[in-house]
């Protein structure tokens, strides 16, 4: 699980790199666009990282898991829209409502499993969909513009200057990356991973193996807030479409196509995702007939994604 | 509270119930025999329309269309299960439904692609139109009651089908133990066909009686799709008699909310409040029934014999 200097470890290793360095290239290239689109993949490699920590290392196949992102972009939508500018206000509201929310869906959801857990997850996610689009007087289906960015008070961290906001969702890229890694290491990570394996054995040894799952569901579900709170803030708006069922699916998407239980799979995958979009979706509008088709090509040819491509060993039983 | 409003209203929420039946009877034996995560169910459901539709404006007749409809179904079915999905069952269930996802957006892309992106509008034959008066006051759009009809016809059917036919044997057999009865001697690949392709009829079924009503439209079977999980799972996975409780329970349940949970919390809250929290909790409603029964009976109401707990 250490990361080693093979091809997968340097891959992502450069890829850190580069979204550090993207501020600085992008102006050097002229193609200061670029920044607002590492912004946006970094964002939602934060909610990739969450989800591949109940996936990938738990086995628990959240088709849900964008219902976090809407939960915490709406914490600062509403509560902007209230004159609630206050970052100090915002920021617990939104990680509060994520655990709260979090826990009463994995105690639900986590009574069952494969396919019903699957849809369960989707299920529940729907109906905060639906809250949103029935929610009138915040834009409905068409959201709430974000006035004011969160407001930490301070002049250190203000995130209305871009390169600010920038750095302050690749440190919290760095944080999530990082809290991935120790968690999986440790003895929850472990039992989290072997109750992936044989949730029965595990148990029979002793090990209350609920508690675990339920932690680690309200850690993930907590993290991805926290990744729904930087992409409200970043693109300055909030709307049901943040939890559409489609974005939970692509969060799957990019978790598998860079690698499920790697520790930069995730990370890996949101790059390639969003840039394969970008890219496709210039060359043709219908670039979803391309797309879906690959899609299955990946999953049944290219299992490890592209960090398995790289041999990086996954924790895979 | 009116009580012809109300008939009108149950009698709305049974139209959906037989709707979503049509999706969940076709998702349940394919989840219950197949092990199948197929997200691309409701895509059956859109392009069921959009072909339906070409068909019953070609022939200027929407009951031609709909026959011609059925053996195009069943083809498009047994097409996709022979060339995108036979791969799959022997994956994870993650797997699948990526694939599956996938599947998804290559056929919304291919409908916008051929029918363009307003989609299509098929109209309701004149004999069709109008309402019938049902006594005591009420008057019920003529063409729901041909759905409800429609729905109640196919779902005889079903259970003549399933519950006293050799196919329908089999079928519960596969349900049960699919390992068993392939060891037994039962054909499992043909069966897996023929299964889904009867699946695929039915959601294309569904997806063109609705569009009169509605229009074909790029993504029109998803929120169904999605409400067809919750019924298979309330139901039980694998058991379509399940699947019938739980759909007509779930399109009551939804439609009876949707009109008249804001009148009923007017008794407890004051005006302001029940107008805000009534569509919100209605739009709720069927999830937390779903909770509730799965925190009771986490394998649903009717699982099928012998089949394994979740």
């Amino acid at each position: 699980m250490r990361p080693h200097l093979t091809p997968a470890g340097v891959v992502s290793g450069l890829l850190l790199a580069l979204c550090a360095a993207v501020p600085f290239l992008a102006p050097a290239l002229d193609e200061p666009f670029y920044v607002i689109v590492f912004a946006r993949i970094m964002v939602w490699a934060i909610a990739a990282v969450s989800l591949n920590l109940i996936m990938g290392f738990g086995g628990m196949i959240s088709f849900g898991h964008a219902v976090y992102l809407g939960i915490g972009g709406y914490a600062v939508g509403i509560l902007g829209f209230h004159d609630v500018t206050s970052a100090w206000v915002q920021l617990p509201v939104a990680v509060g409502l994520c655990a709260v929310v979090a826990l009463v869906f994995g105690v639900i959801c986590l009574r069952t499993r494969g396919i019903y857990f699957i849809m369960i997850t989707l299920a529940l996610a729907q109906m905060v969909f639906f809250l949103s689009v029935s929610a009138e007087r915040y834009g409905s289906d068409d959201g709430l513009n974000i006035l004011w960015r969160s407001d930490f008070g301070s002049g250190l961290i203000d995130l209305e200057d871009g390169a600010v906001m920038y750095y302050a969702i690749f440190a919290v890229l760095l944080g999530s990356l990082l809290l991935q890694w120790r968690m999986v290491v440790s003895r929850f990570g472990l039992v989290l991973r072997a109750s992936r394996s044989n949730d029965t054995r595990v148990q029979a040894v002793g090990i209350p193996t609920y508690r675990y799952r339920l932690a680690a569901f309200v850690v993930a579900g907590v993290m991805c807030g926290l990744a729904g709170f930087l992409q409200a803030n970043l693109e300055r708006f909030v709307s049901p479409d943040m939890m559409n069922w489609h974005r939970s699916g692509e969060l799957i998407l990019m978790t598998v196509l860079g690698g499920t239980a790697t520790l930069f799979g995730p990370l890996v995958g949101a790059v390639v995702f969003l840039m394969l979009s970008e890219l496709l979706s210039t060359l043709t509008i219908h670039w979803h007939l391309v797309f879906g088709p690959f899609l299955i090509l990946v999953v049944l040819f290219a299992r490890g994604g592209v960090m398995g491509l790289l041999g990086s060993r996954t924790t895979h039983d | 509270m009116d009580y012809v409003l109300l008939i009108e209203q149950l009698l709305n929420g049974f139209q959906l119930g037989i709707i979503l039946f049509l999706m969940a009877a076709g998702l349940t034996l394919v989840f219950g025999i197949m092990d199948l995560v197929n997200l691309a169910h409701g895509s059956l459901f859109m392009i069921g329309a959009f072909v339906g539709g070409t068909l019953a404006l070609a022939t200027g007749s929407l009951v031609l269309g709909a026959l011609l409809m059925v053996p195009a179904m069943f083809a498009v079915g047994v097409l996709v299960e022979t060339v995108a999905l036979r791969t799959l069952y022997r994956r994870s269930h993650l797997d699948q439904v990526l694939a599956t996802f996938g599947l998804i957006l290559f056929f919304n892309e291919a409908t916008r692609l051929i029918w363009g992106p307003e989609g299509l509008v098929v109209p309701l034959p004149d004999f069709l139109e109008g309402s019938v008066a049902l006594g005591a006051g009420i008057t019920y759009p003529l063409y729901r009651i041909v759905i409800i009809g429609i729905g109640l016809l196919v779902a005889l059917g079903l259970y003549v089908l399933v519950a006293r036919t050799r196919f329908g044997m089999l079928v519960r057999a596969g349900a049960s133990n699919r390992a068993m009865a392939g060891a037994l001697g039962v054909n499992i690949p043909v069966l897996f066909s023929l299964v889904f392709g009867i699946g695929a009829v039915l959601a294309g079924l569904a997806g063109l009686v609705i569009t009169p009503i509605t229009q074909a439209a790029t993504g029109m079977g998803e929120d169904v799709l999605i409400l067809a999980f919750v019924v298979i799972v309330i139901g039980g996975i694998g058991s379509v008699r399940g699947a019938f409780v739980a759909a007509i329970l779930t399109g009551v349940i939804d439609t009876m909310g949707r009109s008249f949970l804001d009148v009923l919390l007017l008794l407890f809250l004051p005006p302001n409040a029940a107008e805000s929290a009534g569509p919100a909790l209605s739009s709720m409603l069927i999830y937390v029934l779903m909770a509730g029964i799965l925190f009771f009976r986490p394998q649903g109401l009717f699982p099928p014999r012998g089949a394994a707990a979740p």
